[in-house]
C-alpha cells in the first residue's frame, strides 16, 4: 500500500504497514482477507476429488508428474500475476517462451558457440521483447491488451519465419552434442529425487520465483508501487509512484520468466518446434485469476498464482489418471475458472464486510 | 412465489414447442437414421481369452480431429476383440504429449502406442517407457526415429513415399503446375509430403501455408493464389476437410485446377463421385489404430513382432473415382 492519502484500495494485510492494520484481528479474519483463500479451498477440493476418482493419483510417481505440469505453468503465472496486480495484461507470454528457446538454440547452432552464449543472447533478446511491450504501453497509452496482442502475432510469425529461414525446417537443429549443453541442462532441466518422488528442477525455479515475488510484493517499496499502479494509476502518480517505470519493470519480469521457461523447453527436449506456445498465455492468466488476481488490477498474490497453477496441474493430469476422455479437459478448466472466481469474489465480499 | 410459477410454466411451454417442432420436422433422408443402418454388429465381446491388459495410446491430435477419431475407433475395436482396457490421450504440443506419456507410465500400462510427430520432445519419455519394460509401438508419424527410440514396430505411412506417389500420379494426369497447401505450420510430416511430391513431379510445385484452424482464411488464401496465377492446374491439400474448401476456392476464383487431397472423409468421397476431385491418397487410419493394438497384443501374448525391423506401411493408397463407390459404406460408418 502506498501512503494513506491515495485512492488505491487496500493491499493484502502485512503487519508492517498502514494504521488500520494495527488493529488486532482474529486469525480466521486475517485468513479471510487473503487473496488466495478461494484458491486454497479450490485446490483442496480438486485434490480430494481426484484422490477418490483416480487410482494412481496419490502415488509418488504421479505426484512428481503433477508437480512438473504445475511448474511449467506456474513459472509463468508468477510474473503474470504481478503484472495483473499492476493492472496490465500480457497476451504474448505463450509464444515468448517459444521465441526464447528458439533464439538460444539457433544462435548456439549457427555460430557453433558454447551453448551458454546462446542462453545469454536469448536472455538479452527476451528481456528486450518484454521491455518493448512495456515501453509501447507507456508511450502509446494504448490498452495493454491491444499492444501485447500485436506482439503475440508478430512473435508467432517471427518464430515460424525465422526458424524456416535459418534451419530450413519447422524445428531447430538438435544441440545436444554441443559444448555447455550438459551444464545448462543441469541448471534448467535436470531432475532429482526427494523421498521417492522424482522432481524436475522447474519445481525449484517455480518455488524460487514465488518466494521472490512474494517478498517483492509484501516487503519492498517496488511491491507497494505495483499495488498502487494497478489500483489507481493517476492517484499513484499524484503521490509520486513511478508508474511507468513500474509497468516496464513488470513486463521485463514476465520476459525473464519466459526466458527461464524457454530454456527449460530447449534443454529438456534438445530441439524446439517453432509453432508451439500459442494459447498458453491464457493458461497463465487463468492460473493467476484462480489464485485471486483481479482483472481490474490492484489485488492478488504470487502464492495464489502458484496454487492456481497447482489446480491446473492436478486437473490436467488427474483427468488422465482417472482415465476419462481428454475431450472434457477444457470444459473442466473453464468450469473451474468460473467457480474459483465466484468463490474468490464471495470470500472478498465477506472479508470486506467484516473489516 | 407467483413469479417462480410463471417461470416454470413458460419453460414448459418452450420445451413443448421445441419438442413439437423436432417431431414435425423429420428428415426422410440422411441424418442419424441413415448411419444406423450401416453400423457393424459385433457387440464388442472379447474372444481373446487372455488376461485384461491395459494399453494406452497418446497422439499429437488436436481438438476434434476426424482423422484421429478414426484411428481411435480402430484401436478400440481391436481392444474390444483382444480383451484390452484401452486408454487414450492426446495433445498437439510436443511437451504436453510427452507429459501425457509420462502419466501413462505412472499408471504402469502393459503397452504403449505413441505418435512421433515431434520426435525430439518424445525421445526421453519413450526411452523411459522402454526402460520400464513397457513395449512401445509408434504409429502414423516417426518412422525415422521409431527404431532408435526403442519401439518394437512402426505402423504408418512413410510421408515421403506417399508424396512421391502423388507426384507420379500427377505426371500420369499430365499436370504442369501445382500448389501444395500446408495447413499446419511446423508439422514435419506435411513438409515431407510436399517435398516428396515435388521430387517426382515433372512440373513445378509451390508451397502455400495456411492457417488450418481457420477455414475462411484457408479458402481466401487458396482463392488468392489461384486468381494470381491462372496457369495453376493442380491444388494438393494435405487433409480431407481442406479438399472441400479448395473446391469452393477454385469455383469462386474461376480456375480450372484439379483438386487432389490426402486422406478421406464423406465429403471427399462425394467430391470424387461428382468429379470435383481428382484423387485422394489414403493411409488407412483405422488400420493404424487397429494394427497397433493388435500387434501389441501379439507381442504380449506370443512375443511376435511384425515388419522385420522395417516400418509396416498402411499407405499410400491412391483412391480414384472408381474406388470411391466401394468405400462408401465404410466411410459413412466412420471407419475409413
Amino acid at each position: 500500500m502506498s501512503a494513506p492519502a491515495t485512492a488505491a484500495p487496500p493491499a493484502p494485510p502485512s503487519p508492517a504497514k498502514a494504521d488500520e492494520r494495527l488493529v488486532r484481528r482474529s486469525l480466521p479474519r486475517k485468513l479471510l482477507g487473503r487473496p488466495e483463500l478461494g484458491a486454497v479451498v479450490g485446490a483442496v477440493a480438486v485434490f480430494v476429488f481426484f484422490a477418490f476418482a483416480a487410482d494412481n493419483f496419490l502415488e509418488p510417481a504421479a505426484l512428481g508428474t503433477v508437480l512438473y505440469a504445475s511448474s511449467t505453468i506456474g513459472i509463468m503465472a508468477v510474473p503474470v500475476a504481478l503484472l495483473m496486480i499492476g493492472g496490465e495484461f500480457d497476451l504474448s507470454t505463450g509464444v515468448m517462451v517459444t521465441s526464447s528457446a528458439l533464439v538460444s538454440s539457433m544462435f548456439s547452432y549457427q555460430m557453433s558457440a558454447n551453448v551458454w552464449v546462446g542462453v545469454g543472447v536469448s536472455l538479452v533478446v527476451t528481456l528486450a521483447i518484454g521491455f518493448f511491450n512495456g515501453l509501447m504501453l507507456v508511450r502509446t497509452k494504448l490498452p495493454s491488451f491491444i499492444i501485447t496482442l500485436g506482439t503475440f502475432l508478430m512473435l508467432t510469425g517471427l518464430n515460424l519465419g525465422f526458424t524456416k529461414l535459418i534451419s530450413g525446417g519447422v524445428s531447430t537443429d538438435a544441440i545436444g552434442d554441443m559444448e555447455g549443453f550438459e551444464s545448462a541442462r543441469t541448471v534448467f532441466a535436470s531432475h532429482f529425487r526427494l523421498g521417492g518422488v522424482r522432481l524436475e528442477s522447474t519445481v525449484l525455479w517455480w518455488l524460487a520465483l514465488v518466494v521472490l515475488a512474494t517478498w517483492i510484493l509484501l516487503r519492498t517499496r517496488a511491491g507497494n508501487w505495483i499495488f498502487a499502479a494497478g489500483g489507481g494509476a493517476d492517484a499513484a502518480r499524484a503521490v509520486g509512484v513511478p508508474v511507468n517505470r513500474t509497468k516496464i519493470g513488470l513486463y521485463t519480469g514476465v520476459a525473464f520468466a519466459a526466458w527461464v521457461s524457454g530454456q527449460h523447453l530447449l534443454f529438456r527436449f534438445d530441439a524446439v518446434q517453432s509453432g508451439e506456445g500459442v494459447g498458453n498465455e491464457f493458461l497463465y492468466i487463468i492460473a493467476a485469476v484462480i489464485g485471486g488476481c483481479l482483472m481490474t488490477g490492484g489485488y492478488g498474490s504470487a502464492i495464489g498464482s502458484a496454487i492456481g497453477a497447482l489446480i491446473f496441474g492436478m486437473t490436467s493430469r488427474g483427468i488422465v489418471y482417472a482415465q476419462w476422455e481428454a475431450d472434457w479437459f477444457k470444459f473442466f478448466l473453464g468450469a473451474m475458472l468460473l467457480l474459483a472466481t465466484l468463490l474468490n469474489a464471495w470470500v472478498r465480499k465477506r472479508a470486506e464486510a467484516t473489516k | 412465489m407467483a413469479r417462480a410459477h410463471r417461470g416454470v410454466r413458460i419453460a414448459g411451454a418452450v420445451l413443448a414447442a421445441v419438442l413439437g417442432t423436432t417431431l414435425a420436422g423429420c428428415s426422410s433422408t440422411g441424418g442419424k437414421q441413415a448411419e444406423e443402418g450401416s453400423g457393424d454388429k459385433s457387440g464388442g465381446r472379447s474372444a481373446a481369452g487372455t488376461p485384461e491388459w491395459t494399453f494406452a495410446m497418446v497422439t499429437h491430435s488436436g481438438d476434434g480431429d476426424t482423422f484421429w477419431d478414426i484411428v481411435k475407433t480402430g484401436a478400440e475395436k481391436a481392444a474390444a476383440k483382444d480383451n484390452i482396457k484401452f486408454l487414450y490421450a492426446r495433445h498437439d504440443e510436443g511437451q504436453q504429449q510427452a507429459e501425457l506419456v509420462q502419466s501413462m507410465i505412472d499408471q504402469k500400462v502393459d503397452g504403449l502406442i505413441v505418435t512421433l510427430a515431434k520426435p525430439q520432445a518424445m525421445k526421453d519419455v519413450v526411452g523411459k517407457a522402454v526402460k520400464a519394460g513397457i513395449p512401445v509401438i509408434t504409429v502414423n508419424s516417426g518412422s525415422a526415429d521409431s527404431k532408435e527410440f526403442g519401439a518394437i514396430t512402426h505402423i504408418g505411412q512413410d510421408e515421403t513415399i506417399a508424396g512421391e506417389a502423388v507426384g507420379e500420379e500427377l505426371n500420369k494426369r499430365g499436370k504442369k503446375k501445382a500448389i501444395c497447401v500446408l495447413h499446419e505450420q511446423g508439422n514435419v510430416g506435411h513438409e515431407e509430403r510436399c517435398d516428396g511430391a515435388r521430387s517426382t513431379f515433372d512440373g513445378t510445385m509451390e508451397n502455400l501455408y495456411v492457417e488450418g484452424t481457420n477455414m475462411p482464411e484457408v479458402q481466401s488464401a487458396i482463392e488468392a493464389e489461384l486468381q494470381s496465377d491462372q496457369s495453376v492446374d493442380t491444388v494438393l491439400t494435405l487433409g480431407a476437410p481442406f479438399a472441400a474448401t479448395a473446391v469452393k476456392a477454385k469455383e469462386s476464383a474461376g480456375s480450372k485446377a484439379e483438386i487432389n487431397t490426402f486422406d478421406l472423409n464423406p465429403a471427399v468421397l462425394k467430391g470424387l463421385e461428382k468429379k470435383e476431385l481428382g484423387f485422394a491418397v489414403d493411409q488407412q487410419p483405422y488400420l493404424q489404430g487397429y494394427q497397433a493394438v493388435d500387434l501389441l497384443w501379439l507381442y504380449r501374448y506370443n512375443a511376435d513382432v511384425l515388419g522385420g525391423g522395417r516400418p509396416v506401411l498402411t499407405g499410400p493408397q491412391i483412391i480414384g473415382r472408381e474406388d470411391a463407390g466401394k468405400l462408401k459404406s465404410y466411410i459413412e460408418r466412420k471407419t475409413r
